[in-house]
């Protein structure tokens, strides 16, 4: 078992200083507090692309958009029954997420898998962002007992529960992991990096495939993102 | 006889089970990976993880919040007769599942390809998937949900006999390396290996591989056991752990399950059964008792026959 102190603790606000993003650093563990709300493909979409209005005021409401659709259920009453929270891998959403930074000011992005480096470069940074990644992944049952209250649901009918935008009231909510920093560092790189050196032990006294494909590397410090 | 109603609400209380409680092999084999971890991220991961399975079932709660794909395996007994029929049979997991999305909650994963037409209850074309088995004898059926998750982890390719073990081996590690950064495949996971059958029923294999083997469980036939361990040795040396940080826990278990294929070809195919391997079992007999376990018994030697006709079991195997 490693070292029982493990890795930084940080309480963060989902409106984040300046001062407490700069003060991130890639490895840190994260609770969120505040209000979050989920946005992926049909809410980028719909916002970016069909020039539709936000349904909320951001990024004063809140400053996190989460890669994320929640199991959860909208009652008749139109309560809601909210179990578990997971996210989903964001490196997909790449093609929006300059101009979405640029919308609605976020300044975290959380989600599974972090994005690429040149999206930290070329959107993160310029717009004073970071990225948390969730842990596991899924540490869905907590994340699900951070949640306190559903405030809001939009686009329910428009785009079905799992893409709609659900606006969450939270308090140390996670564990969420810093990926990224305001500086583009990225954690997965860093790790990526530092298993490539190892990685030719494990593949002695195997062979490529006789039958090839077409792209295909044998570079393994390649991604598939 | 068995009655749908029993079928239905079996099958509800399974979709439950399923998502809620992390099968007790599963569960042991990642607290085995937790005390043998040494990288800090990694630890810290599973720790995380260990802590989410006890809050699901404490809070009665989903442990992920992507429900993945709900599926039905479906096995019978040659005996086995069901009020209503397959027709009554489909139609109650059907409303079992969309049901249980309702209830626990689950998420509602299942959209149109094309359309995104969401029904809100992971029932659509072809969605839940239903797939069957039968045994020679027995009067009862038994039910099994497993919640498959992810895009990421699984993987074809068609290899030839010249590509021998050390091309095996290449496009295992290959999977696991390619999927395994970020995390991207959920590691630590069951892998479920398919070698041979055609190009469909080598996916099937290593699915079925993955989620309907336990962990610690082993292929019958010795040479492909020692692989079996072979392999978890293999994939826990790449250097890499949970979420892709530098650790050693990237399998919990390795299946391999195979088919007779093509005499020029040596299919192949990898899939990954997450962090939150969710399976439930239960056997619904004729007279009505349901018994819930967590071990599909899937692989039996029935299911494995080589031969044209089925030699009956003899008593003393039938007592075991």
């Amino acid at each position: 078992m490693a070292n029982a102190n493990g890795p930084r603790k940080i309480n963060l606000s989902a409106n984040p200083t300046p001062k407490a993003l700069a003060e991130l650093m890639i490895g840190d563990i994260v609770y969120l507090s505040g209000v979050v709300y989920t946005a992926r493909e049909g809410i980028y979409a719909r916002v970016l692309e069909n020039g539709e209005a936000m349904p909320l005021d951001l990024p004063t409401e809140s400053a996190a958009n989460f890669h994320c659709s929640p199991a959860a259920t909208q009652n008749e009453d139109g309560s809601f029954v909210l179990g578990a929270v997971t996210a989903t891998a964001s490196f997909r959403f790449s093609k929006w997420i300059g101009a979405w930074l640029k919308a609605s000011g976020a300044k975290l992005i959380i989600g599974k898998g972090g994005m690429s480096p040149a999206d930290y470069r070329d959107h993160f940074v310029p717009n004073g962002a970071v990225y948390l990644t969730t842990v596991g992944y899924g540490t869905g049952a907590l994340l699900g007992r951070g949640v306190k209250k559903v405030r809001d649901l939009h686009w329910k009918a428009e785009l079905g529960l799992a893409q709609a935008m659900w606006v969450l009231e939270v308090d140390k909510f996670g564990p969420f992991i810093v990926e990224s920093d305001l500086i583009g560092n990225s954690l997965f790189e860093r790790e990526n990096a530092r298993i490539a050196e190892g990685i030719s032990k494990a593949y002695e006294g195997t062979r490529p495939a006789v039958l090839k494909r077409f792209g295909e590397t044998d570079d393994r410090t390649d991604e598939l993102i | 006889m068995i009655s749908i109603e029993v079928v239905e609400k079996t099958a509800q209380i399974l979709m439950k089970k399923a998502a809620i409680e992390i099968p007790d092999d599963y569960h042991s084999g990642l607290k085995k990976a937790a005390i043998e971890e040494d990288g800090d991220l990694s630890s810290f991961v599973l720790e995380a993880m260990l802590e989410n399975y006890a809050a699901a079932k404490e809070d009665g709660r989903a442990m992920c919040g992507d429900t993945g794909c709900p599926r039905w395996y479906v096995k019978m007994g040659n005996e086995a007769q069901i009020i209503g029929g397959p027709v009554a049979l489909e139609s109650a997991l059907r409303r079992a599942t969309a049901n249980a999305t309702h209830s626990v909650p689950l998420r509602p994963n299942r959209v149109h390809p094309l359309w995104r037409t969401d029904h809100d209850n992971n029932v659509g074309i072809g969605a839940p998937e239903i797939e069957y088995a039968f045994e020679p004898d027995g009067d009862w059926i038994d039910l099994i949900t497993v919640h498959k998750g992810g895009l990421f982890g699984t993987d074809y390719r068609m290899l030839f006999p010249s590509d021998g073990i050390e091309g095996i081996k290449r496009f295992y590690l290959d999977s696991l390396v390619a999927f395994g950064k970020r995390g991207l495949a959920c590691q630590p996971a069951i892998i479920g290996i398919g070698l041979g059958g055609s190009k469909d029923s080598c996916m099937v294999l290593g699915k079925r591989a993955a989620c309907l083997r336990i962990v610690g469980n082993r292929n019958p036939d010795q040479k492909i056991a020692k692989l079996e361990d072979e392999f978890k040795i293999l994939g826990n040396s790449i250097g890499m752990g949970a979420m892709g940080f530098v650790g050693k826990s990237m399998v919990i278990d390795c299946n391999i399950e195979v088919g007779y294929c093509h005499t020029g070809g040596m299919q192949m195919s990898v899939h990954a059964f997450c962090l939150s391997s969710r399976r439930a079992v239960a056997r619904i007999f004729g007279d009505g008792r349901v018994e819930y376990r967590t071990d599909p018994a899937w692989f039996t030697n029935y299911q494995r026959r080589e031969t044209v006709e089925w030699q009956m079991p003899t008593a003393q195997e039938k007592s075991t």
